[in-house]
């Protein structure tokens, strides 16, 4: 019986210990701003998720070692991490249980229908969300004072796409004339197209063909098949990351040499694990996408940490990066974690606003949508990938026609 | 609208392609005819045995091919193991529950790939990916035609297991009459072990032979079940020259679809004639009448 | 059908209802809704699959159709929210018709049936995927508004109720079927069709009717997810994901049984919820227990979770009198 007592006392005195130590530990923690990352992680849209967090989390872990947040007094980002599960509702669930914990603000998302369904989920709480990619134009629309998109939405993107080819080929001496369009069957490849059949005749092109596909596909011999026997100037494909590759070795082994391979948004053509391994497939090829400045030093450090970690690096990265930067910028300039001082400060950001590594403008938002924001054209060019337009922004001259 | 070589090319490469559906319908209707189950972690099975194949050439340097000898029975013990200490005990016969432990095993199979190998997609390079093979106009890739002579290789030799070994004899034995052939004496848990070790089995030969072509990540293989299950029932279920005749029948279906009326599309051909043919000729094209 | 049988569903019903008063986060009012969207799916699905033994492996078909049905006769015609959800459950009872006339009129059965169904849910996908009024690839956006008489509600409380009371009409319904010859018609048939058929069932009738039933709450499972997200696509509405849920949900909680579709997705969820709890900084470590569970169930309880209660019990009686 005794010793039941001694352990019930000993019992007791740990917690009275524990609480007496309590109050230390809770400022310690009241000190953290917490800072929602929602990626899917798991399920169809995997691997984004991972690049989106690699780039939330490089900037969270600068923006710690460097003194936290200076207008609350050194605070430290204490990220809330979620996974999305590729589907809108498990991202709606992390955004509840989010809240729940007491982010002061959410980024990412990177699929439309998870943005749509978390930004919504956000609002009822006011509680700022930053779309890293989520390009429907319906995210920003909708008249959502909560959410504010750093990237360019789709009407950007593809009218800049159409722009820049135009430019480009004039510049060439106007080489390319007939188009052939294959684009995945989803949001944004079905939107492009439509984009492209209305434009390009316009601007002197010739669409021969536009050639949807399912994704995943099984097999690109067909498409293969039917650009050789149309033997277009120019090929214009908009896929996710798998479906490029097998339509870009199914070119080339079928020997298929347009002048130029213009890709848009596509996962590949701006993705180094292709240009590693298929280096003959991938040489050349452009892409109008997200992707980083390459002449911001800032930039470059970033990326030389994520390569020196072995991690990949896509446009995901610098895209959350920044995101998170831009949240932290406002927080700075509200003084405050209020909600409400967070979105009002987001809504005033300006050029003043450095800390971001994307080839952009000046930030203004416009209905929670970055005027600033635009995608630039990149070329793998001797195993790398170069950013070939705006001239402001590139690091290299365009290689175009590829083959004359 | 195309010229005849394109035409005759789509054809062909209908056929290349049609020849791995193959392999993977066979694991699926050998399964059904046995044990009359549905399974729903066959897709999941060939990610992992495509991953197996990956994992041999990054970790081993082994080229694909020869990768057949080793993890062709490699994956028919596991298939033998996973149906006779994890599906049969664990579904007590009863098919819905058959259902619902394939599907997890698939969620099991497709996460355990996920958290090993990341989401990254991955493909391996060999000497061959790239080469091919000319007939006049057409261009043929080398590796494909190999998985198609490797795929109707192992249907014969597969289908002439069934019909003349022990072992075949006392698989289609149990097809036909669980019961009588439980009391002649068959083990008949040890021969759905066997029948869904063989389903495996010919995953992992698919497996090699669809590598040197094509890129693996841990979701994969579900691009290819929907497209075995119509083959299963095009075929008539658990003909294995059924499985062979549908899948190939479905790869140039697909094919040629896709080359008049653009892929997205195309797949729309493949599931209406499967609707169709459900619904006037329940028992398959090539199978048995019932 | 009489009070007695009733009075389960009624105190069941009015217990959860009073979940809100107590339970104040949204966190769990949001994990409960989507528990409720999924539980309705089930439902429909057990009308036919649990009392009439047909599986389908394709009632995203009758969610999808239900789905769009209310978001594009509220976005493209102006239709009330309400009279959208109506026209909608009745939409896809259609499609269920439909699909089961054509079906069950070629005597399809079992894999078979199940495959035609899957089939037919992949071809609306593509359809959906790619036509102009439904949006395409863009999918459709229910305009904002949240308003009750749009069938939208600021607090997450309100709608809560709204689903739960569904789910207590398809409990209703369910147990009413459960208790006419309707419902003893279509037991026999899942027994024994062709002894259904020589006692004088008119089968072909009967399935129909069950196909019908069972798609109409299906769908109604699919207007509440449009309301709830205001969002949907093709792969939303017509994807694998929600004929899966819609099957496992019975199965496991036990299928023909009026509350085995709902405690199936209550477990199912809150599985999934716990095994969050283990996830790390692997992605997939959490689905794949999530998985080893669900197997580990199928293994423990084969005839869902209320055979195994149902099995339990008599055991426990004797020991305690």
């Amino acid at each position: 019986m005794s010793l039941i007592d001694r352990r019930t006392v000993l019992k007791t005195g740990t917690a009275a210990a524990a609480l007496v130590a309590a109050p230390a530990y809770l400022r310690a923690q009241a000190g953290a701003v917490k800072v929602g990352i929602l990626q899917p992680v798991t399920g169809a849209l995997a691997q984004d998720g991972e690049l989106g967090r690699t780039g939330a989390e490089a900037a969270i872990n600068e923006i710690n070692s460097s003194g936290g947040l200076k207008s609350l007094g050194g605070a430290k980002i204490e990220m809330v991490f979620g996974d999305a599960r590729s589907n809108p509702e498990a991202g709606t669930q992390e955004v509840e249980r989010m809240q729940a914990e007491g982010v002061v603000a959410i980024v990412g998302g990177f699929a439309s229908p998870i943005c749509l369904a978390a930004t919504q989920a956000a609002a009822r709480y006011e509680l700022p969300y930053i779309v890293d990619v989520g390009v429907s134009d319906q995210i920003t629309s909708r008249g959502l004072k909560n959410t504010f998109r750093f990237g360019p939405g789709f009407g950007i993107v593809t009218g800049t796409a159409v722009e820049n080819l135009t430019k480009l080929n004039d510049a060439a001496g106007r080489p390319a004339k007939t188009v052939v369009l294959v684009h995945e069957d989803q949001l944004f490849g079905s939107g492009l197209a439509k984009l492209m059949q209305n434009e390009l005749p316009k601007r002197g092109f010739e669409i021969l063909d536009t050639i949807a596909h399912p994704t995943p596909a099984r097999d690109m011999s067909n498409i293969a098949l039917r650009i050789r026997s149309l033997n277009p100037d120019l090929v214009i494909p908009s896929s996710y990351y798998n479906e490029f590759v097998l339509l870009a070795r199914t070119m080339q082994q079928q020997r298929i040499r347009p002048k130029g391979v213009y890709a848009v948004l596509n996962g590949a053509a701006s993705n180094y694990r292709f240009v590693k391994e298929f280096p003959d497939a991938a040489a050349n090829v452009m892409d109008c996408n997200h992707w980083h400045d390459p002449r911001n030093p800032k930039a470059v450090a970033v990326k030389k940490q994520v390569d020196d970690a072995g991690k990949l690096w896509a446009y995901n990265v610098p895209l959350n990066y920044s995101c998170v930067m831009l949240l932290a910028d406002a927080i700075e300039r509200a003084g405050s974690a209020d909600r409400g001082k967070i979105i009002e400060a987001l809504a005033a950001t300006s050029g003043a606003f450095k800390a971001h590594i994307m080839p952009y403008g000046d930030t203004r938002f416009v209905n929670g949508q970055n005027q600033g924001a635009g995608p630039v054209n990149t070329q793998v060019q001797g195993n790398d990938i170069k950013v070939i337009f705006p001239e402001s922004f590139a690091d290299a001259k365009p290689v175009f026609p590829a083959r004359g | 609208m195309y010229a005849p070589a394109i035409v005759a090319e789509a054809f062909l490469n209908g056929l290349l392609t049609g020849s791995v559906y193959a392999l993977i319908a066979l694991g699926l209707t050998l399964v059904y005819g046995v044990l009359h189950i549905i399974n729903f972690a066959h897709g999941a099975l060939l990610t992992g045995a495509m991953f197996a194949v990956w994992a041999a050439h990054a970790g081993l340097g082994l080229d694909p091919y020869l990768a057949i000898p080793l993890l062709t029975p490699l994956f028919f013990a596991l298939g033998y193991a996973l149906q006779r200490f994890v599906i049969g005990p664990a579904s007590h016969g009863s098919e819905s529950n058959i259902l619902l432990v394939t599907l997890g095993l698939a969620i099991i199979i497709e996460n355990a790939l996920l958290a090993t190998f990341r989401s990254d997609t991955r493909t391996l390079a060999t000497d061959y990916g790239f080469q091919s093979v000319e007939f006049g106009p057409l261009i043929l890739s080398k590796p494909r035609l190999i998985g198609f002579a490797a795929a109707v290789l192992v249907t014969i030799l597969l289908w002439l297991v069934l019909a003349h070994s022990d072992t075949g004899k006392a698989i289609r034995a149990v097809a036909k009459e669980k019961l009588g052939a439980r009391l002649v004496g068959i083990d008949v848990g040890h021969v759905y072990a066997v029948t869904f070790g063989l389903g495996c089995a010919c995953l992992a030969i698919a497996a090699c032979l669809l590598m040197p072509t094509f890129y693996v990540n841990p979701r994969v293989g579900n691009a290819f079940v929907l497209v075995a299950f119509t083959i299963v029932v095009l075929g008539g279920m658990s003909s294995v020259p059924g499985a062979l005749l549908g899948a190939l029948f479905v790869g140039v279906v697909e094919s040629l679809s896709g080359l008049y009326f653009g892929d997205s599309l195309g797949q729309l051909g493949i599931f209406l004639i499967f609707i169709l043919v459900l619904l006037v000729r329940p028992t398959g094209l090539f199978g048995a009448k019932a | 059908m009489t009070a007695r049988d009733l009075l389960p569903i009624a105190v069941a019903v009015a217990l959860t209802a009073l979940v809100p008063l107590f339970v104040t986060t949204n966190t769990v009012l949001n994990f409960l809704v989507l528990v409720l969207i999924v539980a309705l799916a089930a439902q429909g699905w057990n009308i036919l699959g649990g009392f009439g033994g047909q599986f389908s492996f394709g009632h995203a078909a009758f969610f999808g159709t239900g789905a769009y049905a209310t978001a594009i006769l509220q976005t493209r015609f102006g239709v009330n929210a309400w009279a959208g959800f109506a026209l909608g459950v009745a939409a896809g009872a259609l499609a269920g018709w439909i699909i089961g006339y054509l079906s069950f009129r070629s005597g399809l059965r079992g894999s078979y049936f199940a495959l035609v169904t899957l089939a037919f849910a992949e071809v609306f996908r593509i359809l959906a995927n790619a036509a102009e009024v439904t949006g395409g690839a863009a999918g459709m956006l229910i305009k904002l508004d949240m308003r009750p008489a749009n069938f939208q509600f600021a607090s997450r409380a309100v709608f809560f109720w709204v689903a739960l009371a569904l789910v207590a009409a398809a409990l209703v319904l369910t147990r009413g079927i459960e208790c006419s010859r309707f419902g003893a018609r279509l037991v026999a048939i899942r027994e024994n069709e062709e002894a259904a058929q020589a006692l004088g069932v008119d089968t072909l009738r009967t399935k129909l009717a069950a196909i019908t039933l069972s798609a109409g709450v299906t769908a109604a499972s699919g207007c509440l997810y449009a309301q709830y997200f205001l969002f949907v696509d093709a792969q939303i509405a017509y994807g694998t994901w929600i004929s899966v849920e819609a099957l496992l949900a019975p199965i496991i909680g036990g299928a023909g049984t009026a509350f085995g579709p709902l405690i199936g997705a209550l477990s199912l969820h809150a599985l999934g919820e716990i095994a969050k709890l283990f996830a790390g900084r692997v992605p997939g470590i959490d689905l794949a227990l999530f998985g080893c569970l669900l197997v580990a169930a199928v293994a423990f309880a084969p005839e869902g979770i209320l055979g195994l209660a149902r099995r339990t019990r008599p055991r426990l009686k004797p020991a305690a009198g």
